[in-house]
């Protein structure tokens, strides 16, 4: 009871999700044979790489009481536009590819927050059709062709692959270390940084961050721009990592962003969570995926039906848990009060 | 002219001006044959856009729907694939319908979770368990009259599934516009808290609402079996966008208590003759999902639009 009040309910839920994951690391350790091995950290690394960075951008947004469902669309047109690209330019300067993508996606980025933020449309409705519209764009722009690996440069597909630190047969890969590096990164901003604090201030109570002087609107743009650049820079890394790019790339990625979000501890009311939860998050989604489709017991259609309940659980217990603690909290304030 | 200035009256304006440009466009058009294939087509959506009025109205979302259906089919599928006379397999279906829906309700009501994530979670739960039971192989070779049922005219050319969602509309219209339980659903969507002061059992209100939505859904999935006669894994994925966005199109408002069934027939309408008419001059499947979505921005900010002026205008009045 002691350590309850002691730590922060922030850290209780990443320590919460560690947990958890090690729980499943270990059931499944015992399952199947051969399971704990430097594969499979590679497999779910290299998966992780690319959610990773759009659950860290759909965790800005949701932060402000917001979403954003056009993420997936946003990653598939950065990957294709990126692909088209440097296939006619193979000379481009690597770091003008990636900050080739990055612009792609903050554009989407910026026209979804400008919806949103300035024209006062809810961001459900307005992500809901700009998922459609960037994925139609998408299909003009491709002009029914598809990117293909061989169109390439060596350095781009190598590059997700190439090992960073090697231990044993574990190797941490580059591009599993850049998003981490985002992460990371994001994560020191949100926690240190003055004005990335607004955004936990608006989500939490509009309102109040209104009287403070924040301008919610500059923010909440921001934060769908952020989303936007993120899922631009996942384009990049899908590009690198799968090499042959169709129309339908990211399809379906905007629902599994929000569910690593969720499953990390992001409230969906906005105005808590971290994107450290959300990468662990992303883990543990990725994780169960893999795990189930190598365990025999079950076959691995179930592994839907288990991500399913998996989000139900982590919300439900996330919700009574902090409303308990809430209640405790008080309770002990009251008490010290007297 | 007051009467154009509402929504509904907005929406009639545009889809006489998408039927008679359609209508010119192509003699066919206007062939009865033509506008029952069109309902016919997509009438699994028009039908779960009914009871999602009621669910948005009451300032909550389900996106559980297409999985539901999913689900729903591939449970006939795999009931009859087992030797399930096929009325007693619908029986079953309808009940998981029932159920998938009350499990949505109670989470939201009586948690006081999100509905949000509660039905993302059982979109990808629901969706599961339909792949569990149909794996990845198609299963078809269903009893001839439910084949027909879905696939033949019952009453002339008017197809049983018509004839299911004209009831339903009549029913869900006058439960909505015209029963205390209609009021029930505006006054909570409107202000929750509020309704719970007046002494509205709230959260039964929205079980009852989301078990609405499963089994709508469910029956749905059965309709959809029976058109095209075979039911996979993937059916009906993606659904529920396309439903939730003729609802919004059709002005109920996504925060609640506002919208009426009459706006969202007339959406209807518009996305259905919208799209046959794009379909018509060769524009492709994205290119019109990506208009509906321009026509969805739209339909938010023109309002918007149209009521600020009032807004400007009132001050200088009073002063």
């Amino acid at each position: 009871m002691g350590l309850l009040h002691r730590l922060s309910p922030a850290a209780l839920r990443i320590l919460a999700l560690l947990a958890v994951l090690a729980v499943v690391i270990l059931f499944f350790s015992l399952q199947i044979e051969g399971y704990l091995n430097g594969r499979l950290f590679n497999r779910i690394s290299s998966s992780v790489a690319i959610m990773a960075l759009i659950a860290t951008g759909q965790t800005l947004v949701i932060l402000t009481r917001n979403i954003d469902l056009s993420v997936g669309s946003i990653v598939g047109f950065s990957a294709f536009a990126t692909g088209s690209l440097i296939s006619n330019n193979p000379d481009l300067n690597p770091f003008l590819l990636l900050l080739y993508s990055a612009a792609v996606g903050t554009g989407f980025g910026m026209i979804n927050g400008a919806l949103v933020a300035y024209a006062r449309v809810p961001s459900i409705i307005v992500t809901l059709a700009s998922m459609a519209l960037f994925r139609s764009a998408l299909v003009e722009y491709s002009n029914a062709k598809s990117i293909t690996t061989e169109t390439l440069p060596t350095w781009l597909t190598d590059f997700p692959n190439m090992p960073v630190l090697s231990i044993g047969t574990l190797e941490v890969r580059a591009g599993f270390a850049a998003s981490l590096l985002v992460v990371i990164l994001v994560h020191l901003c949100l926690t240190r940084l003055r004005p990335a604090r607004a955004l936990f201030a608006v989500g939490s109570n509009p309102e109040a961050a209104d009287m403070a002087g924040i301008d919610a609107k500059r923010v909440v743009f921001a934060a769908f721009a952020l989303s936007g650049l993120m899922a631009g820079l996942a384009g990049f890394m899908f590009l690198a990592r799968f090499g042959n790019i169709t129309v339908v790339a990211g399809l379906g990625f905007e629902l599994k962003s929000v569910a690593s979000s969720v499953v990390g501890g992001v409230n969906i009311f906005g105005g808590s969570g971290s994107v450290i939860g959300a990468f662990l998050g992303a883990v543990l989604v990725d994780l169960l995926e893999t795990s189930l489709v190598r365990w025999a017991v079950v076959s691995e259609f179930w592994r839907e039906a288990v991500l399913g309940a998996l989000i139900l659980l982590a919300v439900t217990t996330d919700t009574l848990l902090s409303r308990r603690l809430a209640k405790l909290r008080a309770k002990k304030s009251k008490e010290a009060a007297k | 002219m007051s009467r154009l200035q509402s929504w509904e009256g907005f929406l009639l304006v545009c889809l006489i001006v998408i039927f008679g440009f359609n209508a010119v466009l192509t003699p066919e058009f206007l062939g009865i044959g033509n506008q029952i294939n069109l309902f016919q087509l997509s009438i699994e959506k028009i039908i779960l856009a009914l009871v999602m009025t009621f669910i948005i109205i009451n300032a909550e979302i389900d996106l559980s729907i297409g999985s539901m259906m999913g689900l729903s089919a591939c449970a006939f599928g795999y009931l009859w694939q087992l030797g399930t006379p096929a009325p007693l397999a619908i029986l079953i279906c309808l009940c998981i319908g029932i159920a998938g829906g009350f499990l949505n309700g109670w989470f939201v009501a009586r948690l006081g979770l999100p509905s949000l994530v509660v039905t993302l979670a059982s979109l990808i739960g629901f969706r599961g368990l339909a792949r569990v039971m149909v794996e990845d192989r198609g299963i078809g070779n269903f009893p001839d009259w439910f084949d027909a049922l879905g696939q033949q005219g019952l009453i002339g050319p008017i197809p049983f599934a018509l004839i299911a969602f004209a009831l339903l509309f009549a029913l869900l219209y006058v439960l909505l516009e015209r029963s205390g339980f209609g009021r029930k659903t505006y006054v909570i969507g409107s202000n929750r808290d509020v309704a719970d002061f007046a002494g509205i059992d709230t959260a039964r209100h929205k079980i009852i609402l989301f078990t609405m939505s499963g089994s709508a859904a469910a029956f749905a999935g059965l309709l959809y079996a029976a058109r095209v006669g075979a039911v996979r894994g993937d059916v009906a994925a993606g659904f529920e966008l396309d439903v939730i966005t003729i609802v919004l199109l059709g002005g109920v408002s996504i925060f609640g208590g506002r919208g009426t069934l009459v706006g969202t027939l007339l959406s209807i309408l518009i996305v259905l003759n919208l799209r046959n008419g794009m379909a018509l001059m060769n524009i492709t499947g994205h290119i019109q999902t990506g208009v509906i979505g321009l026509l969805l921005i739209a339909s938010v900010v023109i309002p918007r639009l149209k009521l600020a002026k009032p807004r400007v205008s009132k001050p200088e009045a009073t002063a």
